[in-house]
């Protein structure tokens, strides 16, 4: 029993960061139909810049609240400047083209900054940027402090990052729903040519629409990176891929679908590397959610929407 | 607007401007193997090129590191002395950033294009099982310094002619740790947690769990992860369920540090054990005191009082400040055995060198006493080393 639980909270805690990831891709899918394929890069670019707010703030030697809370804000304001900049320069231009060519410049948008924080430091800077393909080491942001209920371990790393997730993610929902944004967010989802001849201004809402999604990235990075400390160049590759897999398991464009999306995958490979072989840790997890969207093809939360021809 | 395209445009401009640098550099590897006799040339000009492979950054950068560093070294002493055959030696080093594709890719730029006499590296066995068949069929001469996995020197069943190490393989360091956990740690119930994709990893577990269960222990549970993971607390649960008196992680220094990181946070308090991946500084600075303890076996100690060792000690002290780990002591043996095959060779292609080499019987190390044995493999001591207030301290040594 003690097993399961700590596989629970494992499972959690690994889910609520797909989760995070995920709504960046829901969201980006929901208003403009785009895969957003550069997002788990976002995410590795809002580690980054975490760890450079980090070093820049001396949070290695005097770690404080105050500077943790300006670190995780600092950089969610950077990945969201870079999500605007990333929609401005490579996607806007491509918005009346096929959705292929904005999908392959989204994976193009991938590889520039993977390989771009690959690069050795640029001469004569005094922050060593690009960082380059060795891994950079997290300092943790405050003490760490362990619980044990019931036998299961509990960190309130753990504790910290569940509340903010589910805090993010409620917020989010509150944004899409309850605020004049959100309608104008989901009236450009729904037929952005109409919502524009409303008096919407599109461009605004899908920029900002990248803010957020971009800004949620960096916080799942650096909750993240303050448990897990490494950090490198290409640590966006595999839990991008996971995070859009989990959106489009939970119904991809549905926020709550993105969310429980993420929880299940997480749970998934936590239960099936506990239990069963851990080396299919990510082959049976992905099955599994093969599985489901052979039954409801739409995703878990998903409408069918009759293509328009 | 045209503001914004002009832009957008020079953007594109410098990104594609970044793309042709990296396939110029990765040009050589679409390139056809340059026909053996191209290779054998003597190198250009009065210069002898040695040509290092290695993980000069990403997760293994400190292997590459202090590996470049020992070459340099010996390499730097043999050319005040006068360089081989009249020649002064240069050392062209090149980044695989820890990657075997970009292994391949270096070994074969090296080849062709710096036509370089001798190949040395690369420390990880993946990365000079990519490097092995372009040694083999250019006919350079390729020497392993830290490799251990016994496929590095293998072609199936045949021995690899070009292909030599300088260090003892995983058969023998498996059953250095199964025996150093039976007869010393006293225990019975081991779990193992291998990385999946890593040649070296998953070698060394194998011939562990053989001879631990040959002396009679038992493998309670037998967990994988992949290089790169950052979270490793499923497996680390699941084996916490069968509670080990030990866990036998054969990785690379990076996973190794988080894995004990988080197997404290479980509140697991059982020893950990590894093989050579674990020898870096890095490992203590991640690790921060989670693996005191723990034991991983090593082909050499700086602690060790016998005179060779302790003069290279203060030798390499003196050129780089910091006391050298295994990386370095083989890099610079790897390097030795090098230029004293180059010395006896009747001349500087790569056919006699490799017979010079083959041909090496007894050579003083710092390593150890180094022979070549029928499968181009050295035979040598291990030690064991446990780690104290997060340093290593020597445990035990182990002789073949």
């Amino acid at each position: 029993m003690t097993e399961f639980l700590q596989h629970l909270v494992n499972g959690l805690s690994v889910g609520t960061i797909y989760a995070l990831i995920a709504l960046g891709y829901t969201m980006v899918y929901g208003v403009l139909k785009l895969i957003n394929f550069a997002h788990g890069d976002v995410y590795m670019v809002g580690a980054f810049s975490g760890l450079y707010l980090a070093r820049g703030l001396g949070v290695d030697e005097h770690p404080s609240l105050w500077k943790a809370l300006v670190v995780f804000v600092g950089s969610m304001v950077i990945c969201g400047a870079l999500g605007v900049i990333i929609e401005r320069f490579a996607y806007r231009p491509l918005r009346q083209r096929p959705r292929l060519t904005a999908l392959i410049t989204a994976i193009g948008v991938s590889f520039l900054l993977e390989y771009g924080f690959q690069l050795p430091p640029a001469i004569g800077s005094s922050v060593p940027f690009p960082p380059g393909p060795t891994p950079r080491f997290f300092p943790e942001p405050f003490p760490r402090v362990d619980f044990e209920p019931f036998g299961v371990h509990v960190s309130n790393y753990d504790m910290v990052s569940l509340a903010t997730a589910v805090a993010l993610m409620f917020a989010l929902q509150f944004v899409v729903y309850r605020t004049r944004f959100g309608t104008a967010m989901r009236a450009v989802s729904f037929d952005a040519g109409v919502a524009g001849l409303m008096g919407i201004n599109v461009n605004r809402v899908i920029a900002w629409t990248f803010a957020l999604g971009s800004g949620l990235a960096a916080a799942a990075a650096l909750l993240v990176a303050g448990s897990r400390p490494t950090i490198n160049p290409l640590m966006g590759l595999l839990p991008g891929i996971k995070a859009f897999v989990a959106a489009v398991f939970g119904g991809i464009g549905n926020v709550p679908g993105a969310m429980v999306g993420g929880l299940v995958l997480g749970l998934a490979e936590e239960f099936v590397a506990g239990y069963a072989l851990s080396s299919y840790r990510d082959g049976i997890a992905f099955a599994m959610l093969i599985l489901v969207l052979l039954v409801r093809p739409a995703g878990l939360f998903g409408r069918v929407r009759a293509e328009k021809v | 607007m045209r503001i914004h395209r002009a832009l957008a445009v020079a953007a594109l401009a410098f990104a594609v401007v970044g793309c042709q640098q990296k396939k110029e550099e990765a040009a050589p590897a679409q390139a056809p193997a340059a026909t053996p006799q191209a290779a054998q040339a003597a190198p250009a000009g009065d210069k002898i090129v040695f040509g290092h492979v290695g993980s000069m950054s990403g997760n293994e950068a400190t292997f590459g590191d202090s590996t470049d560093k020992g070459i340099k070294l010996a390499v730097d002493e043999q050319n005040k002395k006068g360089g081989v055959k009249g020649k002064q030696i240069v050392v062209k080093t090149l980044d695989d950033q820890g990657k075997p594709e970009e292994a391949a890719v270096a070994a074969t730029r090296l080849v062709t294009q710096d036509h370089a006499t001798i190949l040395l590296g690369e420390v990880a066995s993946s990365r000079s099982l990519a490097m092995a068949p372009i040694a083999d069929s250019n006919q350079v001469p390729m020497i392993s310094p830290t490799s251990t996995n016994p496929k590095v020197t293998k072609d199936g069943d045949k021995t690899r002619p070009y292909v030599f190490r300088v260090c003892f393989i995983d058969p023998f360091q498996g059953t250095v740790m199964a025996k150093f956990a039976t007869e010393n740690l006293k225990v019975k119930n081991v779990a193992i947690l291998r990385d999946v994709g890593n040649d070296y990893s998953v070698g060394l577990a194998d011939f562990f769990a053989k001879k631990f269960q040959e002396l009679g222990g038992k493998i309670v549970s037998d967990q994988s992860y992949k290089a790169g993971d950052q979270d490793f607390k499923a497996q680390l649960t699941a084996i916490k369920g069968k509670n080990p008196q030990a866990i036998y992680v054969p990785g690379y220094y990076t996973d190794v540090a988080l894995i004990s990181r988080q197997a404290r946070e479980l509140g697991m308090k059982q020893p950990l054990m590894g093989g050579d991946g674990w020898d870096s500084s890095k490992l203590y600075e991640i690790a921060k005191g989670a693996l005191d303890g723990s034991y991983f076996s090593n082909h050499y100690t700086p602690e060790d009082p016998s005179p060779v060792i302790q003069e290279f000690v203060s030798k390499y002290k003196a050129a780089y400040g910091s006391v050298p780990d295994a990386l370095a002591t083989l890099g610079y043996d790897a390097a030795k055995v090098a230029i004293n095959a180059l010395e006896s060779a009747k001349d500087l292609t790569g056919p006699s060198i490799r017979d010079a080499i083959e041909q090496t019987k007894g050579f003083k190390g710092v390593s150890g006493v180094i022979t070549l044995d029928a499968d181009h493999n050295a035979v040598k001591s291990a030690v064991v080393l446990g780690i104290e207030k997060n340093n290593a301290k020597y445990a035990a040594t182990v002789n073949p």
